[in-house]
């Protein structure tokens, strides 16, 4: 039978600018079929993944709508006319959606009460009328994504995972190692070595068995972000570095999801709210990442443990009130805090109209490299790209028991000096330009740190000043700990 | 397909489309933009609107957040372009309280070709106004240039 499909406007550029195609077919669902076939590109804007037709498609056989026919089934005649009719859907608050393709069935479905457990469980809140019934189940009903389960994700979990956020995510792709164990309270240690992410499950399920934790064992991407926080009511940044703190804040700004922020470094922390209506974001605040190497990471400019346990604490609070949506949020304000001092201050934070994410004529519009944006290769990667000449602890060791004469030269700092070390001349590497006098280039010399990153720096430096037999210790002390010496702490 | 779309509207065709989400406020507006593409050189297309079909929102269940229009308002609103001899080239909705760009709802449910034209109202007061294109693959809204134009006198 030979029916005729009319094509929107909006669908012919994928069928070739045509206003209608002839197809031989009995039913609607037959035609459209056959209309698909002939035009591959429409299938995507008329179906759904799993081959639905698409909630905004309806479709009209002559004038009558077939969903009130027998749907797809409705039979065609010799003549007949099937037209394609698009329905206009939007709107904001992107925070109700749920998926469908990540919540199958009833999962959707929103708790209206709590069991008797439950209510025992919550009842220091439950008899809080600012909380309540309303906002216990508010609670339950949220979805809360974790960005880091390190030393700021430890009192997250803890406490959202205690005050009943009923799904939390947790994104992390590092392992537990005994440094980690000063500050990230949600480790013990038995979980060294283990994944942080099923270490944090572990723990917060035995804290909270009726909630939710879904881990995602992966780096956070570009390519990932978008797609793992679209499920999420609430992104919370618990990360410890620039590329991964601008995704965060684009795929939020994006998203439009509220992304409640913490920084921390050695005696001072960091919180606000960016990404809600008419807040600013992380570029309003940071238009332009520091140049890299400029602000160490915790690994090595260290962190108090104290620290990210009030800093997280602080999120913590944040994320509970968005929830509830009860006070006054952070949005538009910095919160710093120094624990030297024992003070919070707050800086006031404006939106910024020529934003190129959330201002007025956005200029960024998907996630991109944000590696190449903050000017680095990854966190892991070295500060500088320097080659340099290096020799292995295995080999220094050799050459040292053979009565070599060398020189270790130490960069570290004198408080490293005092945890261990190999018995070398100490200069730290900021000093070396006014100590290089220090030196005798005529010797051959060894330089060596933590884990042979700033000794790399000291070497490259050392060559351009005219030192010719200057070599770095590969891995530094790390490495020295492992290949040759175990009794040398590592730290 | 829209690598550098733009879209012309008259100041006053904007100013429209602003005063309709202030007047809707809290709840979102909606509304046809009537127009035509027009083709120059190099296979670029320029698309300017010439007139407004303002609707009704059909959402009466969250109307403050979503907007919905039915394939009866689409197919009537085709009719008025047709009569006006011109096309509905797209859709303009409000986000009351909500930055101007599109939400993950917004795109799940867009149509490709279509200008999807969003207004910030913030308590009452119209904000930012920007204009949107779904991507073929359907994984990215693009932004689109709006060029405002002085009606003529």
């Amino acid at each position: 039978m030979s029916v005729k499909v009319m094509i929107p406007t909006p669908l012919r550029v994928y069928a070739g600018k045509r206003e209608s195609a002839d197809v031989a077919a009995a039913t609607v669902g037959e035609a459209l079929a056959q209309l698909t076939m002939q035009f591959g590109d429409l299938r995507k804007h008329l179906f759904t993944e799993d081959g639905k037709l698409r909630s905004f498609v309806n479709v009209y056989i002559n004038d009558e709508d077939i969903r009130y026919l027998a749907k797809e089934n409705t039979p065609t005649k010799d003549g007949d006319t099937v037209s394609i009719v698009p329905s206009i859907a939007g709107g904001s608050s992107p925070t109700k959606i749920q998926s469908p393709a990540t919540q199958p069935g009833s999962a959707t479905r929103k708790a209206t009460s709590l069991t008797n457990e439950e209510i025992l469980r919550y009842s220091r809140h439950l008899i809080m009328p600012e909380v309540g019934m309303e906002g216990q189940l508010k609670l339950k009903n949220s979805k809360v994504l974790l960005i880091g389960t390190g030393g700021l994700g430890a009192p997250l979990g803890l406490y959202l995972a205690a005050a009943g956020v009923g799904h939390l995510g947790l994104v992390d792709f590092d392992v537990v190692d005994f440094t980690n164990l000063q500050r990230q309270v949600s480790f013990g240690s038995d979980d060294v070595g283990k994944p942080k992410t099923a270490a944090a499950q572990s723990r917060l399920s035995n804290l909270n068995p009726d909630i939710k934790i879904e881990t995602f064992e992966t780096k956070l991407t570009s390519e990932n972000a978008l797609d793992l926080f679209k499920d999420f009511d609430i992104i919370v940044d618990g990360t410890d570095n620039f590329p991964t703190r601008y995704l965060v804040n684009d795929a939020c700004i994006l998203l439009g999801k509220p992304n409640v922020y913490g920084s921390i470094f050695r005696f001072e922390g960091q919180v606000t709210v960016f990404g809600m209506p008419d807040g600013p974001c992380y570029r309003c605040l940071y238009p332009e990442p520091p140049p890299p190497g400029l602000v160490p990471s915790c690994a090595e400019g260290g962190v108090l443990g104290v620290l990210p346990g009030i800093v997280g604490s602080i999120q913590a609070m944040e994320t509970i009130k968005l929830i509830l949506g009860a006070g006054e949020s952070l949005k538009g304000r910095l919160l710093l805090f120094d624990a030297l001092a024992m003070k919070f201050r707050e800086l006031k934070l404006r939106k910024n109209h020529d934003c190129p994410m959330c201002g007025d004529h956005p200029t960024i519009t998907k996630l991109i490299d944000y590696y190449e944006f903050c000017g680095v290769r990854g966190e892991e990667a070295p500060a500088s790209d320097v080659q340099v000449p290096e020799i292995t602890p295995r080999d220094l060791k050799t050459r040292l028991d053979r009565g070599d004469d060398l020189f270790i030269l130490d960069v570290r700092e004198p408080h490293e000096y005092q945890i261990c070390n190999l018995h070398g001349h100490l200069i730290p590497l900021g000093e070396l330009p006014r100590r290089v006098h220090e030196l005798d280039s005529s010797r051959e010399i060894v330089a060596h740190c933590r884990s042979g990153k700033r000794s790399a720096e000291a070497v490259d430096f050392l060559r351009k000043a005219g030192f010719r037999k200057i070599l770095n210790l590969k891995g530094g002390i790390l490495a020295w700990s492992d290949e040759v010496d175990p009794s040398v702490p590592k730290y | 397909m829209s690598n550098s779309a733009q879209l012309k509207i008259t100041s006053e065709l904007a100013g429209q489309i602003r005063s309709h989400g202030a007047e809707c406020y809290p709840h979102e507006c909606c509304g046809a933009l009537l127009g035509r593409d027009t083709e120059v050189a190099d296979r670029r297309v320029y698309r300017e609107i010439h007139a407004l079909h303002p609707l009704v929102n059909r959402r009466d269940d969250s109307p403050q957040n979503r907007f919905s229009v039915t394939s009866k308002d689409v197919l009537e609103a085709e009719k008025d372009a047709r009569a006006r001899g011109l096309e509905v080239v797209g859709w303009y909705h409000s986000h009351p309280d909500h930055p101007a760009r599109p939400s993950q709802f917004d795109r799940d449910h867009a149509w490709p070709w279509y200008s999807y034209i969003i207004v910030s109202v913030a308590n009452k007061i119209p904000e930012d106004m920007t204009s949107w294109r779904l991507a073929d693959d359907r994984t990215d809204f693009e932004c689109e240039e709006i060029e405002l134009q002085q009606a003529a006198s």
